[in-house]
């Protein structure tokens, strides 16, 4: 068999999530470059319509791991043995996991216990002439950024959301289908998910969100969000980020924080509205494409990092701003 | 309820990081500080010990200069702290870190270990993964509450999906995540009485012997980041403001 790399594809709702994707997109350059074979890796049942979603990001060959049992019931060891055995028996050159909370947990298990590496939240893989694949992580909250490499096999990695070009689907490819079966020793559970409470939020999530309308300390209280809010359903429901002045404040939770201690993001746009711009705040979203900074003090540091810098009062400024998008998507239809 | 508790000693988050001639990361004159989660995982074990009884054991991997944090978390109540010194042992990876951290701690007996969610240095936030891996333990990330029932632990932390309660039968390993609780401040008394417990300290070297020290991911080279090219500032009233931006998001940047 080809050396193949390993793109795990990590499902949420019945879909294929979007790192996922952008995984395959750049996993099926390094195979191109690198003569090896793309496989997109599923731990459950096979279904056609991820073979064929697989196979249009750029799979060759779509391997679906199962047991005997109910996956609805698995947990994190579970998945881990099932993905381990394979790579074991398998011996694929490098695989490649979505920097999710899933997936970072289910890489440091797997590397751990095949006693290799992981290159975690890597924000850029290239083909290497000594090591096949060398990795580049940002360390410090992205003050500095480290190239990784490794002897071992298989090379492992998780990429950070929205940091790998998304490719064209083309679905007129398509994938071979392989199905394997692990046995899995039958042992009591130690671990037992009892509830979920859904997030409430319709906007995306913020790692994986195109467009972020963050807000600071400038917003005053609570009640002022609303015209985050505004402008973000004008763009279509994006996600609502902001820093950790808001969230100590208990304007919002932490889930919305974005920051050193709080999630890091690189969206296409990133419309910071009343952030000073800490250096925390900044190693969470100056890898962001495009940087929109509204502030009153015409000293604040986020103008510094911006690409569009408005000086003034965000509260004259964002609702206008919004009127603004709605004239032109007006126009647009 | 015997505790272990890793923690590590990382830059202060307000220190410019820069390389020096033989392309390393500065750590001269650097202040240095308790990881901040792990200021959450300490803090979480001291109040479990305070309610449940039990030892709190801090054990770090680092350079001697650890001892100093080591210090400050038996003057925040732990009972004893262990240094494991790997100056003389450069590039451990996660993987490898781990498994000396596993040798080290296979040595004390325990009902729980917490570490913080992740090293504010390194971003690697795997080591309660793979501690959890080392002793085929169940393990939770990132958590924000914990209770305990008896010999199982009811915790709750944030997914992907939403935020989750799980019921995990102890041991376990758990990360914290802000917002598990509030830290506490040292107390005269507390640094006084960390002054005569005990500090032990290994050589990695030690608790490494027959590791093959070699694998995992190595450290090729660091670069710094690009600095982002100077912005435009916009001038003019509000309205000529947003106009102008709306104008340069959709024809130069082309995001909307």
């Amino acid at each position: 068999m080809a050396n193949r790399i390993w793109v795990y594809v990590e499902q949420y709702k019945g879909k294929i999530r979007k790192v996922s994707l952008e995984l395959l997109s750049k996993g099926r350059q390094l195979a191109r470059a690198n003569d090896c074979e793309l496989e997109a890796v599923v731990l459950g049942p096979e279904t056609a319509e991820l073979t064929a979603t697989a196979a249009a990001y750029g799979a060759e060959r779509v391997l679906f791991i199962t047991d005997e049992r109910d996956f609805a019931n698995y947990t994190i060891r579970e998945y881990t043995t099932l993905l381990a055995q394979l790579l074991q028996t398998d011996k694929p050159e490098a695989l490649l996991l979505g920097d999710t909370a899933r997936g970072r947990d289910l890489a440091a298990r797997t590397s751990q216990r095949l006693g290799v590496g992981l290159a975690a939240d890597c924000i850029a893989i290239e083909t290497d002439p000594d090591s096949f694949l060398k990795f580049k992580r940002p360390i410090y909250g992205g003050r500095l950024f480290a190239w990784l490499e490794s002897a071992n096999r298989p090379l492992m990695a998780t990429a950070r959301p929205n940091s790998f070009l998304l490719a064209e689907p083309d679905f007129t490819r398509t994938a071979s289908v392989r199905k394997e079966k692990v046995n899995l020793a039958i042992e009591a559970p130690r671990e037992v998910v009892k509830f979920v409470s859904k997030r409430a939020s319709k906007r995306p999530e913020l790692t994986e969100a195109d467009i972020i309308v963050a807000g600071g300390r400038g917003m005053g209280n609570a009640d002022n969000l609303h015209v985050l809010e505004d402008l973000a359903d004008t763009l279509g429901g994006v996600a609502i980020g902001a820093s950790r002045a808001v969230v100590d404040s208990g304007w919002r939770d932490m889930e919305y924080q974005v920051g050193q201690t709080g999630k890091t993001v690189s969206p296409a746009l990133y419309i910071a509205c009343g952030i000073s711009g800490s250096i925390q705040h900044l190693a969470g979203m100056n890898s962001s494409k495009v940087i929109v900074a509204i502030n009153r003090d015409p000293n604040a540091t986020i103008l510094d990092v911006a690409d569009y810098a408005l000086v003034g009062d965000l509260f004259d400024i964002v609702p206008k701003l919004t009127a603004e998008f709605q004239k032109l998507f007006k126009a647009d239809n | 309820m015997d505790i272990i508790v890793c923690l590590k000693q990382t830059f202060d988050t307000e220190t410019v990081i820069w390389l020096n001639e033989k392309g390393e990361i500065n750590d001269k004159d650097v202040k240095l500080i308790i990881n901040p989660y792990d200021e959450f995982a300490l803090e979480e074990a001291l109040r479990v010990k305070e309610k449940l009884g039990g030892e709190v054991t801090v054990v770090s991997l680092g350079g001697v200069r650890t001892q100093e944090a080591l210090r400050a978390a038996l003057a925040l109540g732990a009972d004893k702290a262990m240094l494991i010194n790997c100056e003389n042992l450069t590039e451990l990876d996660e993987m490898m870190a781990a498994k000396i951290l596993a040798r080290a701690i296979n040595a004390l007996p325990f009902d729980m270990i917490f570490t913080g969610r992740m090293a504010i240095d390194s971003g690697g936030a795997q080591m309660a993964m793979r501690l959890a891996e080392e002793f085929d333990l169940p393990a939770v990330s990132g958590i924000t509450k914990i209770e305990l029932e008896g010999r199982t632990a009811v915790v709750q932390h944030e997914t992907d999906e939403g935020l989750e309660t799980v019921e995990v039968l102890l041991p376990a390993v758990f990360s914290a995540q802000k917002g598990l609780n509030e830290p506490r401040y040292p107390v005269m008394a507390g640094i006084l009485k960390a002054k005569k417990k005990p500090l032990d300290i290994i050589a990695a070297e030690e608790l490494a012997a027959g590791l093959p020290l070699q694998s995992g991911m190595k450290v090729r080279g660091y670069v710094a980041p690009e600095s982002r090219l100077p912005g435009r500032v916009l001038n003019g009233s509000a309205a000529e403001m947003t106009a102008e931006l709306v104008r340069l998001l959709r024809e130069e940047a082309k995001v909307v």
